[in-house]
Order: C-alpha cells, then sequence, then structure tokens
C-alpha cells in the first residue's frame, strides 16, 4: 500500500472510530418534535408549548368496557384509588361524588378572597341588604334546599357567585355513581399525568402503570370480561414512537437484506461484498455523526431513512468494483469519477435543499442524506481502492451488459408513445391540480384512523372540549402573569355578557393576583362593622340577625388570613386547573385563557376577541388554525426549496455540461420521470404532501446519475450498462423499501423516489441523444 | 304499650277503608291522568327565617316521564325533568344534570313522579307508603326506606282529589318543611 493510501486509510479509521464514540452518546428521539418549527412565530411558540408542556398534553381519557354497570363503576372507583395513590398521576377524575369535596371545601374557605363580587360597596348597608335579598330569593329556586344549609355563613352568596362563573359544560354521564358514556356502556375516567406531553419515556411508564393497575383491580375482584381503553395525545405519541422504532429496524433489516442478496449475485465474493458496504457503512455513520453534532438530537425517522441512503450510497461502491474490475483503476479515476462526481454533487444539491427548511424533520433528513452520500462517495474514491488493490476478481457482467443493451434498443421505440403519456399526464395534472395536495398536518401523523375514531369518541363521550380558542399572555413573574390575566378577563366578561362568547377558563379564577386578593380584602369591614351594618339592612328581612355569626366571623378570619398561594390549592382538582394554565417559560410566566365560543359564528366571535383584546399585548390564538398555517407555512417552504434545489442542479449541471443541448439531455428524462410518477400517485388515489414534494426533488437528485451517465458515455459499453443496472436496482430496493412503511413520511418518499429511480434509468436510455447513438 | 295498642286500633279503623280504596287503586287513577297545566304556590319554611318565601308558577306535566315547573315570582325560573335529565334555565345560566349520577336525588324525584304516573314500583323501591281517605279526597305519605334519603327528606305527604294531586309536602330532616299547593288549569 502507498504512503497516501496508508494516510488516507488510518484517517477513515480514526474518524470512524471518533464517529462511533459520538453515535454512541447521542440521543435519539421520537417524539412530536420532528414535527414543530425550528424558528416559532409567538403565535406558534404557543402551540408548541402547549403541545409540550400543555394541560391537554398530559390528560388520558380511560374507559372501561365489557362485563355490567355495577362491575364498571367498581372497577372503576377501585383503578381510581389506586392511581391517584402513584406519583405518576397529578389527578384521576371519575365523577365520584366525594371527589369534589376537596375542591368545595377550598372554594367555601377561601370565598371573600375568590369571588369576582367582593367589593367594598358589597359590604355596605345597601350592598348587603341587596346581596341577602337575592340569596333568599334564591333559596325559593330549585336549588334552594342545597343553598340553605350554607347560608347562614354566607348570606351574601359568594359560594354561588364563584360556581355560576365556573362554566359547568356538558359533563359526563353517570351510571352506578361513576362517569359513563351515554349509551351506559362504558365506564370512563380523566387521568392527568405528572410526566409533561413532551416526556415520552413518562408517558409510556404512566399508561403502562394504567394497564397494570388495571389487571391487578380486575383480577382483585375477579371480573375477567371487563377491557380497558386508554386514548390521549399521550397514546398517540408513545403508539408513533414504537411505530417508528419498530419501522427503524424493520425496513433497514429488509433494505440491507435485500441489497446484499444483490451485491452478493453481481460479485459472487465475501470480500467484495464486505469491501462494497465500507463506503455505504460509513455514509451511513456520518450521516448520524453529522446530525447528532448539528442537533443534538437524533429523530427515529431520519435514522429510518438509512435504508433509502444505504440503497443510494451503494452505488458508487458498485460502479467502482464494476468498471474499474475491467479498465483498471486509473482508467476508472479518469473515465468514470469525473461523471459520478457530478451525480453526487446533484443530489448534494437536492438534499441540500432541505437544509434549510423550518421543518426540523426535514432539515435533519437533508443533513443526514447529504453528509452520508458525501462520505460514502469519497471513501470510494478514496479508501476503497487502497484497501481492494490493484487486482480483484470481479465476475463479468458482459451478458447481463449485454441484455439490457437489447431492452434499450426496444425502449427506444417507445419514445414516441411515451412523450404521449408524458402529455397526457400533463394534462391530466392541470386539471386535477386543485385536488393534488393535502393541506392539513394531520398526514403527516402515525396515527391510523381507527385510533383516531376511538379517540373521538371517547372526547365525546367525556365532553373533553377541545381548547381550541386560547388568548394568552405574559408576565416577567407569576404576579404579572395573573395580573394580565385578570386584565384580559375583564375585557372578556363584557363580551361574555353581550352575548359575544359563551364563557372563558382563567388562572386568575383559583388563584387570583396578590394584589387582587389584596384589594378583595381590604373591602372586608372589620365585624363591629359588619355587625352594625347588618342590623341597619336586616330591618326588614325575614333572616334573623341572630344567626349570621358564622358569617361575622368567617369574615373576621379572612381579615387576617394570608393571600392564597400555590400550595393551599394542593389535593384539589383546582390546582391542576390552575397549573394547567400557568406556563413557566424562560424569562417569564404565561397565563392562558380557554375561550368558549358558541357552536355557530366562531369567526366573529374570535374576532371580537382580538379587537377587545387588541394593544393590550393578549395574543387570541386558534390553535388549529395554527396548526394548518404551520402546515401550509411548510408545503409554501417546501415548494420554494424544492424550486431551489432543482435551480441549483440545473445551474451545477449547466457548468459543467456547457451547452443548452446536452442539459436538455439530461434533464428531459428527469422532467418526464417526475411527471409519471405524480400522475401515476396520484391517480392510484395517494394523497400528495409535502414530502412526496422533495420525493419529487430527489428524483431529480439521483435521477440525474443515470442520466449523466448516458449523456457522457452516449453508447455505453455493456459492462458499464450492467453497473448502472445494478446500481439503480439497489437505488430503487433502498427507497421502495421506505414505500412499505407506514410512517407517513418515509412512506411518501419511498413511493416517489423508488418508482422515479426507475423511470429516470429507462428514460434516460430511451432518450440518449440521437447523435451518439449512431 | 297503650301506643301499640293504639296502633291496632287504628288499623283496625283504617281497614274497612283500605278495602274500598287502596293504593292499587290511587296509582290506577293516577296513572290514567295523562298530563296538564296547573299552577302552584310554594311555601319554603326555614328555622333561620321568620316568615316562609314563596315562590309561584305553572307545572305541566306530560305522562310518563315530562314535567315542567315553571316559576315566574320571585325570580323567573325553569326546571324540567325529561327521562333522568334534569335541566334547570336561571337567569342566563343553563345547567343539565344527569341524575342516574345521584341516586338520591333521583329517589327524591321519583316521589314525585311516581305519584304523578301511579308507578307504584319506583315509589316503593325507596319509600314505605300510607294511604288515608277516600278517592274524593286521598292523603298519601311517603315515608323513606333508605337511610341516605332519611338523612334529607323526614316525610313526604300528597294530597288530592280521584286522578288530581293538590298538594305536596315535604318535611326536611332538619326540620323545615315545604309546601306546594296546585291548581289544575285544565278544564275536565
Amino acid at each position: 500500500m502507498t504512503r497516501p493510501g496508508r494516510r488516507a486509510l488510518l484517517l477513515w479509521l480514526l474518524a470512524m472510530l471518533t464517529g462511533s464514540a459520538i453515535v454512541w452518546n447521542s440521543r435519539f428521539s421520537a417524539d412530536m418534535s420532528f414535527f414543530l418549527p425550528a424558528r416559532p412565530s409567538a403565535e406558534q411558540q404557543v402551540l408548541v408549548d402547549q403541545l409540550k408542556e400543555g394541560a391537554v398534553a398530559r390528560l388520558l381519557m380511560v374507559a372501561i368496557a365489557g362485563s355490567n354497570g355495577e362491575q364498571r363503576a367498581a372497577l372503576s372507583r377501585d383503578l381510581r384509588g389506586r392511581l391517584v395513590k402513584m406519583p405518576e398521576f397529578a389527578a384521576v377524575q371519575n365523577g365520584d361524588a366525594g371527589s369534589l369535596d376537596a375542591d368545595r371545601a377550598f372554594l367555601f374557605r377561601h370565598r371573600y378572597l375568590l369571588s369576582p363580587a367582593v367589593v367594598p360597596e358589597r359590604f355596605t348597608v345597601d350592598g348587603l341588604q341587596t346581596a341577602i335579598s337575592e340569596s333568599i330569593d334564591r333559596l325559593a329556586s330549585s336549588a334552594g334546599m342545597l343553598l340553605k344549609p350554607m347560608l347562614p355563613r354566607d348570606p351574601t352568596g359568594e359560594l354561588f357567585e364563584l360556581l355560576a362563573q365556573l362554566n359547568p359544560g356538558t359533563q359526563p354521564g353517570s351510571l352506578a355513581g361513576v362517569w359513563a358514556s351515554p349509551d351506559g356502556n362504558r365506564a370512563l375516567l380523566l387521568v392527568q399525568t405528572r410526566a409533561t406531553g413532551a416526556d415520552t419515556d413518562g408517558q409510556e411508564a404512566a399508561i403502562q402503570a394504567i394497564r397494570e393497575q388495571f389487571t391487578a383491580v380486575a383480577a382483585a375482584a375477579g371480573i375477567a370480561d371487563a377491557r380497558l381503553q386508554i386514548s390521549g395525545p399521550s397514546v398517540f405519541a408513545v403508539k408513533s414512537r414504537a411505530t417508528i422504532k419498530r419501522e427503524v429496524t424493520r425496513l433497514s433489516a429488509i433494505g440491507t437484506l435485500a441489497i446484499v442478496a444483490v451485491l452478493f449475485f453481481v460479485y459472487r465474493s465475501p470480500r467484495l461484498l464486505t469491501l462494497g458496504l465500507l463506503p455505504v457503512l460509513s455514509g451511513a455513520l456520518a450521516g448520524i455523526i453529522a446530525v447528532s453534532l448539528a442537533y443534538g438530537t437524533v429523530f427515529g425517522i431520519t435514522v429510518g431513512f438509512g435504508s433509502a441512503l444505504i440503497g443510494e450510497a451503494v452505488d458508487y461502491s458498485i460502479y467502482y468494483f464494476v468498471q474499474s474490475g475491467r479498465g483498471g483503476v486509473a482508467a476508472w479515476k479518469a473515465h468514470f469519477w469525473p461523471t459520478i462526481r457530478l451525480g453526487v454533487l446533484t443530489s448534494v444539491c437536492g438534499f441540500g435543499a432541505l437544509l434549510f427548511s423550518g421543518f426540523p424533520g426535514l432539515a435533519q433528513l437533508g443533513l443526514y442524506a447529504l453528509s452520508g452520500v458525501a462520505t460514502a462517495a469519497l471513501v470510494t474514491r478514496f479508501v476503497l481502492p487502497h484497501l481492494a488493490g490493484e487486482h480483484f476478481v470481479m465476475r463479468d457482467l458482459g451478458p447481463l451488459g449485454a441484455t439490457l443493451k437489447v431492452a434499450t434498443q426496444l425502449l427506444r421505440r417507445l419514445r414516441w408513445p411515451t412523450l404521449a403519456l408524458a402529455l397526457a399526464a400533463t394534462a391530466y395534472l392541470a386539471v386535477e391540480h386543485e385536488r393534488l395536495w393535502s393541506t392539513n398536518l394531520s398526514v403527516l401523523s402515525t396515527t391510523s384512523p381507527e385510533d383516531a375514531a376511538a379517540d373521538k369518541a371517547l372526547r365525546t363521550d367525556l365532553g373533553t372540549a377541545d381548547s381550541r380558542f386560547l388568548v394568552v399572555v405574559n408576565g416577567h413573574d407569576r404576579e404579572a402573569a395573573l395580573q394580565a390575566a385578570e386584565r384580559a378577563g375583564l375585557a372578556l366578561d363584557d363580551l361574555q355578557a353581550s352575548g359575544a362568547i359563551d364563557g372563558y377558563d382563567s388562572p386568575g379564577r383559583f388563584l387570583p393576583s396578590r394584589a387582587l386578593q389584596a384589594a378583595r380584602r381590604a373591602s372586608l369591614p372589620t365585624a363591629d362593622e359588619l355587625r352594625t351594618r347588618l342590623q341597619t339592612a336586616l330591618a326588614d328581612s325575614p333572616l334573623i340577625t341572630g344567626k349570621l355569626e358564622g358569617f361575622i366571623a368567617d369574615v373576621a378570619t379572612t381579615r387576617q388570613a394570608p393571600e392564597i398561594d400555590r400550595p393551599d390549592l394542593d389535593g384539589t382538582d383546582l390546582g391542576l386547573a390552575v397549573d394547567a394554565l400557568l406556563l413557566q417559560r424562560p424569562g417569564g410566566w404565561s397565563a392562558i385563557l380557554p375561550l368558549h365560543l358558541p357552536d355557530k359564528g366562531q369567526v366573529n366571535a374570535i374576532a371580537a376577541v382580538r379587537q377587545a383584546l387588541a394593544g393590550s399585548g393578549a395574543l387570541t390564538i386558534d390553535l388549529k388554525g395554527e396548526l394548518d398555517t404551520l402546515y401550509n407555512d411548510y408545503l409554501r417552504e417546501a415548494v420554494l426549496l424544492s424550486l431551489a434545489g432543482f435551480a441549483a442542479i440545473v445551474a451545477l449541471l449547466a457548468t459543467t455540461l456547457r451547452s443548452p443541448r446536452r442539459l436538455a439531455a439530461v434533464l428531459l428524462p428527469l422532467v418526464l420521470a417526475v411527471l409519471l410518477v405524480v400522475a401515476g400517485l396520484h391517480l392510484s388515489g395517494e394523497h400528495l404532501h409535502l414530502l412526496h414534494l422533495v420525493g419529487m426533488l430527489l428524483i431529480v437528485a439521483v435521477g440525474s446519475n443515470y442520466a449523466l451517465f448516458f449523456e457522457r458515455a452516449g453508447e455505453l459499453d455493456h459492462t458499464t450498462l450492467a453497473s448502472m443496472g445494478i446500481a439503480n436496482l439497489t437505488t430503487t430496493i433502498g427507497f421502495g423499501t421506505l414505500g412499505l412503511s407506514q410512517v407517513p413520511m418515509l412512506h411518501a418518499i419511498g413511493v416517489t423516489v423508488g418508482p422515479g429511480a426507475i423511470l429516470a434509468l429507462l428514460l434516460a436510455a430511451m432518450f440518449v441523444p440521437r447523435e451518439t447513438t449512431a | 304499650m297503650t301506643r301499640l295498642f293504639a296502633g291496632i286500633l287504628l288499623l283496625g279503623l283504617t281497614l274497612p277503608a283500605c278495602a274500598a280504596f287502596d293504593v292499587a287503586q290511587l296509582m290506577n287513577d293516577l296513572a290514567r291522568h295523562k298530563g296538564g297545566t296547573a299552577k302552584f304556590v310554594e311555601k319554603k319554611y326555614i328555622a333561620f327565617l321568620d316568615r316562609p318565601v314563596v315562590s309561584t308558577g305553572e307545572l305541566t306535566y306530560r305522562a310518563p316521564d315530562l314535567l315542567e315547573k315553571r316559576t315566574l315570582t320571585p325570580k323567573p325560573e325553569t326546571l324540567r325533568l325529561d327521562k333522568d335529565v334534569l335541566s334547570v334555565e336561571r337567569d342566563k345560566q343553563k345547567l343539565r344534570i344527569n341524575l342516574a349520577n345521584q341516586p338520591e336525588a333521583l329517589a327524591f324525584v321519583d316521589s314525585l313522579r311516581g305519584t304523578l304516573n301511579g308507578n307504584r314500583a319506583a315509589l316503593e323501591k325507596n319509600y314505605l307508603m300510607n294511604l288515608s281517605g277516600n278517592s274524593e279526597k286521598w292523603v298519601l305519605t311517603l315515608l323513606p326506606s333508605e337511610q341516605k334519603i332519611a338523612a334529607l327528606v323526614q316525610r313526604i305527604t300528597v294530597s288530592g282529589s280521584r286522578d288530581q294531586i293538590r298538594s305536596i309536602e315535604y318535611l326536611q330532616a332538619d326540620g323545615d318543611r315545604s309546601l306546594m299547593l296546585i291548581e289544575s288549569l285544565d278544564n275536565e
């Protein structure tokens, strides 16, 4: 081995060792941050926070089906009893009447600091008279007998004021004392995990704990025919991660096995096979290293793309062995390497365009593929020759090449029919262009339609409102955020009074700002003042004055008591509600006010909210709208990036080929391949999304390798033709394997690039410029 | 001993009346009543108030299980019971409660509904019944048999004439009581 050879080899070994160490320490993840914007707007940041930290992302809906109503209710109680004791869960609700006692006790104890009706006027003679007379009127109502026991201690009806501002919504139906679906066939529970939505491991453990505890309670009760169903965003996240993990292993195994089989058929030599796989493995390693270094975290989907990378990167060693086997290494370097190098550069242009995407998943795929392909090519060029040596025995592929030659000649007769077909495809796409693209991010979700339907059914049964519309206010600390929430609340109160919105929630309901609590406390008179005023206020009232000592004592206690702080809410479900609506972020706090809008006229309602809060610094957000916008931003960006990538490839080819004619000869088969693939996909009912678009770019980037060979070499000799056929086969296997994936992102690239690569080769053979064929 | 004796005597005295008019016959009469509208006046006597709270309004009943109570004074309120779903509208507030959730509340509701539609089984599930008087002027007393219900209401007394209910009195466990007087608006 020559000295530079040894040096190259050492360098490579060193790089591989370092790389292995980096990969060993890399963090792999399969969570939704793959889809979340790298550079979010203020509104998108709220969306991201909600998905990662928000209460909705920590909510699990649990249903118990089978058996009978009484037994389901018993299981529901037992399950709740076990889960509330576990550290994994912040709250477990099943509608059991007793579970609300802690909430009521908290509201009653702190009613004078919590009630919005507590203002100085409330405790004047007139104010007391009005409030008490209203309370007595309420005794006449249907709820009178429930309110009666409280009246002597709460004659102004502050608890009623508090309960009135809680949005009652539609609570789930009940059977045998616990929540049940309207048809009565399932008992229902709501579970809030401590782990955040972004903590997929924590969520997985929590879901597993619920299943185990259910099995245990069912066994303890001797009930064998009850079933558990769990749904919620984190169930999807956990399932999706499991799917991605499984797919990555499965697809890589299928792809690798198929490619190894092809290579073994071609080389018939374990040594060449091993050597041939070296550039590929180096490339795959380099891809992960690059992503790990650049992003810190490697997404599972990125690794799943590996199978495609293997198919593409193995081409270079195939070219090397097949082409240099006949003419020698020096000739290969002189004749073939420039063409291969240009092909590598076009691939790099294609993958490189993705680097600029604001969609982190896409940018990672781009970086992974780019570094992988470039490394594989470099290792083939600079390391492989030294390892393989000058002389290696290569099977004669002439017969295979001869067969392919005949095939290409037959193909040329199909030029006109193909052009006609392409024209038809163009017309078809022009007619259908409105219906080609999905406009919804959900097309990228791994959630199966069955799971989505089951989730929707549970959500409907539980009456879990989807908090789609939010108002978000910020502050430098919690107090400031709460005060901002209270200011926004005033505007929202007006809108609620005018009927523009149905209502809203606020963390300030149960944890008012210290300022507001202090103001309310200052409204309370001393015990003596209160006693005197009551005597005047109750002159004409049926209420007997002497019965109100409990009220006077409670007001006096509140005047001395400290302000309510978050720990006072411990053990209540209200504490959870507050936590869910208050988020600590780097540099401050956010308070979230979910809006309840009328079913009809949501657009007007949200416009009214925006107008009322204009200039206050509050953000009014439609989460679903933000998600749709996000996807459409990605799509628009992907269109631009694909066009830029295509332009870069064209520019590269134009400068290298230096002839519009030759450029056209290379580009024609590629453009035709893209057209036919897209038309074919749409015709087969595939919903196109942005990953199909990226796939189109990759058809051009990958397919250009074949077109370049035909264009450069003109009439190809049998061996070169054979090498291209084999390389094309491995590429198609690599990408085609992705087409088997259930992960929509990988599937889309697979079904686009797999057929696209074959078509690119066939069309390149078909449209070889005439003068070179003569 | 004297009380027991008096009881037996009383039993002896009421026996002939029962033979002529018993619970089964009352239930039959009531079940035949298909519904109608009535005015009501409800008075609640509460220990800490020196005079009763009075409300008035209209009652509508459609057999077998739709009941609507529209209070007009002192504050308008509509209470509607459709099967087991109770809905309340007051001011701008609307509330729906599924009573299947609350067995005690359901038992309470059944005392009224069971009387209205003559559902003896529903009444006997939660109450001991005692009937006195005759078809023209009867008094049905319901005593809760379940401890949980007895904690809310000691005794319910319904009085009426033929298939019409004239008054309902709830005597609560704490001694407070409410009395509702009903006057039919339908011409028979």
